[in-house]
């Protein structure tokens, strides 16, 4: 049965953890970042985590907003700086998890410096990038994730410039769980979301997802469906691989999967071990975890 | 065992420790740093104290890292503090604003020396007093006070903690080199006689809490992660429920709160002392290192039976105005030494509003203001009125 | 249900079933739910709604086996499917 607008909507499942006075959101008909976030509120509520014991940090940009329609401890920073941010909140208060969802731009560009000291340091987040391919918020401009030859409004006539593999980045920079997924395949999403929120370290979950207002538009995809299928068709899921031998490339098969999962101290552990006496001299140390008490 | 963050007794430190120390006395126990002359030595001496009380030192990647991470870590429950100076000090101006829009107590040390740009890394240098004030974007308030001795670096340390947490607001320690090098004897007193001020928390139900709602004293409670508020933080203006408000009439109101926060509350922020003003005809207006060069000038002065006067600006911003106003009246001339080619007299000139001559004593940077080139001024300013 | 031949084991195993719930308002007629329903339970309707997006209706109700695929796409949290209570 339709459900007019006055009903009240509160059954529907996502209700609890959602802004709901805040629907609906700021996103294009169609964009991807809407069917991210509803994965990422099913995988908050996955972990079980207590919801006081939640935070979502984000940047600006569309995905930015993210923080803005989760019913949590949210903190809409400014641009490039969620992860530095997440950092001090996470040390300060251990307890808990700390999500960071942002952007491509937000992430790698102007956020680079801090994505790579983050994943290296291993502090203990999980961020969830949203790759659209471009700067959506500003109308389409050319990021550091446009494919090469792709048009945007600052690159007419097609990208002069190869983007990064985030997922190539994220593993070499230290990340103890990568993995990379689209916004068609919501549930291995959800599911590698959850385990990376409950994964100590430094967790980094890509999302390729559709920008048809601003992206497909100028790369023959106008209508969101377009870009949903192409995912759909194109990609191929491979898991424990390693990231360097599949690269992201948009003529061949698009490569996603789970591809990192391995165990590293986090900051927190040792920052504990270095300010123990179990630390031996460098350089002969080990980097064992400190001794329980 | 005596709690180790109180170091109570008599020291010999330079100022970059004695405000170390300030901010661990205070209950600072998140320091996000990156290094730079010549603040290093905050940065170094907390990397050390801070594991011992539990508390954690990180060092970011660049000074931008370094303010975001401040600002997590108050949100995260924590006193947080940071020290840098110019080139860092520029980096951290975007956040710095994040910071005054969201109302997140912090506490940033600059060590002022000689710039613009790399300028004189290890010379100090009073030139960034106006970035203090208007250095990020938009209109807004701010609390900057101004250390002359490592004592002081000590206490404004923990003062400066304290009107962050009365206030939610980043409160700036305008140091500079020579006192941040300078090596005094500091007295740390004992724990028990240290007033601190802790951030007010919330005590209603988490529906009916607007997080940005100020209370009479125009400060609103402050509901931290985990609190369980699930309050929403954003840079973006926002409405009393903490909700994105893109309009003028919520900006009109979200503004006002913020300034008028720190506006109506002068009388406790703004502190200044004076020395020989009751029958001082010409008054020096000093802060930071200017302030020895004053008292060296003043003393000089006397002896050779000029009528000279001090107040010396423990708080830069916001700037006693009306104090100033009043005193233009009743002398014959103020007089301003600053390491900068005009600044801080600016404001003052401004608040004498021409009731009395104002001169500058500058110095490009790079050196301490000579207590000769104050009484050179002084006298120009007494022969003109002869 | 389309069988070419009536499974063995049909009367044994219980096909769940769902009730629909569209919130019009939130819908911003992309059209994902409508694509991607596995037993093509829903239609584009050519109502507007307040934004004036069209957006979708039941069409086969009782083909809905509870899923939740649209439930889970929808970007706008506009669609969600209820299991009827178990009947005796």
């Amino acid at each position: 049965m339709n459900q007019p607008a006055t009903a009240p909507c509160l059954q529907h499942p996502q209700e609890e953890l959602l802004r709901s006075d805040r629907i609906p959101h700021i996103w294009c008909s169609g964009c991807g970042i809407g069917t991210v976030f509803s994965c990422v509120l099913a995988a908050v509520r996955k972990t079980g985590l207590p919801l006081d014991d939640v935070a979502m940090v984000s940047g600006i940009g569309c995905t930015g907003r993210m923080a803005g329609y989760i019913k949590v401890d949210s903190y809409h920073t400014t641009h490039g700086r969620a992860i530095p941010f997440a950092t001090g909140l996470k040390l300060a208060r251990p307890q808990g998890a700390v999500l960071v969802a942002s952007g491509d731009g937000d992430l790698i560009a102007i956020g680079g410096n801090h994505f790579i000291h983050a994943a290296r340091r291993n502090i203990d987040m999980t961020v969830i990038c949203v790759n659209n391919l471009n700067y959506g918020m500003t109308g389409g401009q050319q990021a550091p994730s446009t494919p090469f030859g792709a048009k945007t409004t600052t690159s007419p006539t097609g990208s002069p410039e190869e983007p990064f593999d985030f997922c190539q980045l994220a593993t070499a920079c230290g990340a103890v769980y990568v993995s990379r997924w689209t916004s068609i395949h919501i549930r291995r999403l959800t599911e590698s979301l959850t385990k990376a929120i409950l994964k100590p370290g430094f967790s980094f979950v890509e999302v390729l997802a559709a920008c048809p207002t601003a992206f497909g538009r100028r790369n023959r995809m106008r209508e969101a469906l377009d870009m949903v299928k192409f995912f759909h068709e194109r990609s191929v899921i491979k898991n424990n691989i390693d990231p360097r031998e599949f690269p992201l490339d948009f003529k061949g098969p698009l490569v996603v999967g789970e591809f990192i999962d391995r165990e590293r101290p986090t900051f927190t552990d040792s920052y504990a071990l270095v300010h123990s006496s179990q630390l031996g001299e460098w350089p002969d140390l080990e980097r064992q975890k400190p001794a329980a008490g | 065992m005596a709690s180790k963050a109180v170091l109570t007794g008599t020291h010999f430190m330079n100022g970059d420790e004695a405000c170390a120390e300030g901010a661990l006395a205070a209950g600072c126990r998140f320091f996000g740093g990156y290094p730079i002359t010549p603040a290093t030595e905050v940065a170094e001496r907390m990397s050390r104290r801070l594991p011992q009380l539990g508390g954690i030192y990180i060092q970011m990647e660049d000074e931008i890292a370094s303010m975001a991470s401040l600002l997590g870590a108050s949100w995260g429950g924590q006193k947080a503090m940071t020290s840098t100076s110019g080139p860092g000090f520029s980096l951290m101006m975007e956040n710095l604003g994040l910071g005054i829009i969201t109302e997140t107590p912090c506490v940033v040390c600059n060590v002022q020396r000689g710039g613009p740009s790399t300028g004189l890394p290890t010379l100090v240098g009073q030139a960034d007093m106006m970035q203090a004030r208007w250095g990020s974007h938009g209109h807004y308030e701010i609390i900057a006070l101004c250390p002359s001795s490592p004592q002081e670096m000590f206490d404004f340390t923990i003062r400066a903690f304290n009107l962050s947490e009365q206030f939610r607001t980043p409160v700036l320690i305008m140091a500079d080199e020579v006192v941040g090098h300078m090596n005094e004897r500091v007295v740390i007193p004992a724990e028990d006689t240290i007033e601190l001020v802790e951030r007010k928390r919330p005590t209603c139900a988490p529906e009916a809490f607007l997080p940005f709602r100020p209370e009479a004293d125009g400060v609103a409670p402050m509901a931290c992660f985990g609190d369980g508020y699930r309050v929403h933080i954003t840079g973006l203006t926002h409405a009393e429920n903490g909700y994105p408000a893109m309009e003028a009439g919520a900006h009109e109101r979200m503004l006002n709160a913020l300034v008028n926060k720190i506006k109506m509350n002068r009388d406790t922020i703004i502190s200044y002392d004076t020395e020989y003003l009751d029958d001082a005809e010409i008054v020096l207006v000093a802060y930071g290192i200017s302030v020895r060069s004053a008292r060296r000038a003043i003393r000089a002065g006397r002896e050779q039976g000029l009528k000279l006067g001090l107040v010396k600006l423990n708080t830069v911003w916001p700037f006693p105005e009306e104090f100033i106003r009043d005193l233009a009246g009743r002398v014959r001339a103020l007089v301003m030494p600053e390491i900068n080619l005009g600044q801080m007299v600016l404001e003052l000139e401004r608040c004498a509003g021409g009731r009395c001559p104002v001169r500058l004593v500058g110095h490009a940077g790079g050196a301490i203001i000579r207590p000769a080139a104050i009484l050179n001024v002084i006298n120009d300013l007494v022969k003109e009125a002869v | 249900m389309k069988f070419w031949r009536t499974p063995l084991d049909a009367e044994k195993i219980h096909i769940r079933r769902g009730t629909v719930t569209i919130i019009e308002e939130r819908c911003k007629g992309c059209e994902f739910c409508i694509e991607y329903c596995p037993r093509s339970v829903l239609a584009m309707s050519n109502a507007f709604n307040v934004k004036g997006y069209h957006f979708p209706v039941i069409e086969a109700a009782e083909c809905c086996v509870s899923c939740h695929f649209c439930e889970a796409l929808c970007p706008e949290f506009a669609i969600f499917v209820t299991e009827p209570p178990e009947e005796a």
